[in-house]
């Protein structure tokens, strides 16, 4: 190899941010959005075959824009959903069907019919139906049970995971406009929220790789207090109370009336606050992913930014063993009693005797990261910008509330629900304020009420527009995102499959499928394999070159 | 979406030339506890438009938003 990165050894990444005995918040991470979709004009139509049309609308979209798909067969190989990270497999006949998320969803022929015209010009030959897309930017883009789902690509801190969460929405917009332009298919409508406020909830996930070594009941000890207090930032609002909606009412969270857990592998049925899960997608011996599902969808830049950002931080209290435990009694039931109040006035009563707020148990953990942050002397910039807007928060909630609508999803929604409420005298069951509760989570900016609020410039946004759409066709750069968004978008006719841990080709030298592994998260950058994708002329010698390094099926 | 031939301009949001991989946001500026003043003039024309943005019959529209389960 003659390629230098900007290193001396371009093997080795230079990850000092990445290091875990550095307080920080950066760190590998990813988030997955289902999203929720209607056809208003066919009340009776099937989610999956409306989940499909978005897959297929966005996959004619890319066919026609850039001549490139690639990566629609999902690799199985490594899925392992029903490993329990406390030391035990699930039994396959015991798993609920709705946990087997590690074999391909199947369609009937009739649904195959319906969907297999229309929505791609390029001809009857080209217009398989397709459940699974990679796309140019790393993400996966698939029909997950009845919900299209995102999965963004990996990223190495939170900002960037906004960036590439909010990437995921547009790409959803585009799918949605495609379909309308469509002649003979009815619109379908996407929303970023979690419920349908009948009785069904569905996720938006958070990802973070943590070190192995650390041990997972010590992990879940700390972080249940944190996620059940962590709602009066990153909750979304919900109008409607209860898992069935059986009260009228606000509350702060989408998710929290649909947990029954503490701890557990399910994600579908019996929620759990930590959920089990190991299926690290990568290295197994050195990592764990960490696989968080009580998160809320947010539209909030500044939401999302502190979802993610206050958890990597804890996340690195963690592995350095500076971290709090302010044990709860009673932790679901907490979690519901918290989101139901709006004042943020709930006490909750811990192990130790003590009545706390949640606004309390956040400042212990944020108390903690301030003081770790000065016994190292301080931390990195935007650890720094966390911590910051962290406290300022909690502050100013702990003032007022409202003062924070700018910034959190369910402060900006609420005061949109009491300015309709306080104009039209409106109960806290009427029709109208459920439907301002579903449509500020529209993605279409013309029928949504956060992109409303956006557009008069009272939401602070963290990422420009130009970012988000390039974010759109474009990896980030320092992950193995780099590696697989490029193979797709360099080789779209040889790449026949891909998933987190790999990239398969199909060759025309070759009559095996060549499988190249990306099982170390933070390989596969731009730094280490940008020049052998610039100076390859093609696939064959793209994967001859990867072939004939010492460690040769895995990528750079 | 014609951006195939554009480079990675927007990977990194708003590179302050720190050490690599160390983006802090910056609009928004410092955070703030918001400006409560001059917002009661602009509610009513808020809600002006949001009106105009509801579905129409929202209480159909409203049962109609059936979803299947998810994770």
């Amino acid at each position: 190899m003659t390629s230098a990165g900007p290193q001396a050894d371009p093997s080795v990444p230079d990850l000092s941010v990445l290091d875990p005995e550095r307080f920080s918040a950066h760190r590998v991470m990813g988030t997955e959005t289902e999203y929720g979709v209607i056809a208003p004009s066919i009340p009776d139509a099937n989610a999956t075959i409306l989940s499909s049309q978005v897959v297929n609308a966005y996959a004619a979209t890319l066919r026609e824009g850039l001549g490139n798909l690639a990566g629609t067969r999902w690799d199985y190989t490594d899925e392992a959903p029903l490993a329990d990270a406390r030391g035990w497999h699930q039994a396959r006949h015991a798993a609920d069907p709705s946990q087997l998320t590690d074999s391909p969803p199947i369609l009937s022929a009739e649904q195959i019919a319906i969907l297999d015209s229309g929505l791609d010009d390029s001809g009857p030959l080209d217009s398989a139906v397709l459940m699974n897309l990679v796309l140019n930017n790393g993400a996966r883009l698939y029909v997950d049970h009845a919900h299209p789902e995102y999965s963004s690509p990996e990223v190495t801190n939170p900002l960037d995971a906004v960036l590439w969460d909010r990437a995921g929405d547009a790409v959803a917009l585009t799918a949605m406009r495609r379909i309308a332009a469509t002649p003979g298919f009815a619109p379908v409508h996407l929303y970023k929220n979690n419920t349908d406020n009948k009785s069904v909830s569905y996720g938006s996930h958070e990802n973070y790789l943590v070190p192995r070594r650390v041990p997972f009941n010590h992990l879940a000890a700390v972080l249940i207090p944190f996620f059940v207090s962590r709602q009066t930032l990153c909750g979304s609002g919900r109008v409607g109370i209860g898992a069935f909606n059986q009260a009228p009412g606000f509350q702060l969270s989408q998710r929290a009336d649909f947990f029954e857990n503490e701890i557990g592998l399910e994600t579908t049925v019996r929620r759990p606050i930590i959920n089990t899960r190991d299926e690290p997608h990568a290295v197994a011996e050195k990592y764990r992913r960490l696989h968080v599902i009580i998160g809320d969808a947010n539209l909030s830049e500044t939401s999302n930014y502190l979802k993610l950002g206050t958890t990597s931080l804890v996340l690195s209290l963690i592995d350095l063993d500076r971290a709090p435990v302010p044990e709860i009694q009673d932790p679901v039931r907490e979690l519901q009693a918290i989101s139901h109040d709006p004042t943020l006035k709930h006490r909750i009563r811990l192990v130790d005797g003590r009545l706390v707020t949640a606004l309390d148990l956040q400042e212990m953990y944020l108390d903690a990261c301030r003081g770790e942050s000065g016994r190292q002397g301080g931390t990195d910039p935007q650890s720094s910008d966390l911590l910051e807007r962290w406290g300022m928060l909690i502050d100013t909630l702990r003032r007022d509330p409202f003062e924070a609508a700018h910034q959190l999803d369910w402060v900006a929604k609420l005061k949109v629900l009491e300015a309709y409420r306080s104009r039209d005298g409106l109960s806290w069951d009427d029709p109208r304020l459920a439907l301002v509760d579903l449509q500020y989570s529209d993605l279409r900016p013309e029928r949504s009420i956060y992109h409303r609020l956006s557009a008069r410039g009272q939401m602070v946004r963290l990422v420009t527009d130009e970012q988000v759409t390039a974010a759109v066709s474009h990896p980030p750069e320092d992950t193995r995102a780099y590696f697989r968004g490029r193979c797709i978008s360099s080789f779209p006719r040889e790449v026949v499959g891909a998933s987190w841990d790999s990239i398969i080709f199909e060759l025309a030298s070759q009559r095996r499928l060549q499988r190249i592994q990306t099982r170390e998260p933070l390989r596969g950058t731009a730094a280490l394999t940008g020049e052998l994708f610039a100076t390859s002329a093609d696939a064959e010698e793209f994967v001859a070159r990867l072939l004939s390094r010492p460690q040769s099926g895995m990528a750079p | 979406m014609a951006t195939q031939d554009r480079k990675n301009t927007g990977s990194r949001p708003e590179e302050q030339d720190e050490q690599q991989g160390n983006p802090v946001p910056d609009s928004g500026g410092t955070p703030e506890g918001g400006a409560p003043t001059a917002q009661t003039q602009g509610v009513d024309d808020l809600l002006d438009e949001i009106d105009g943005v509801l579905e129409s019959n929202a209480e159909e529209f409203v049962r109609g938003f059936v979803q299947k389960g998810g994770q």
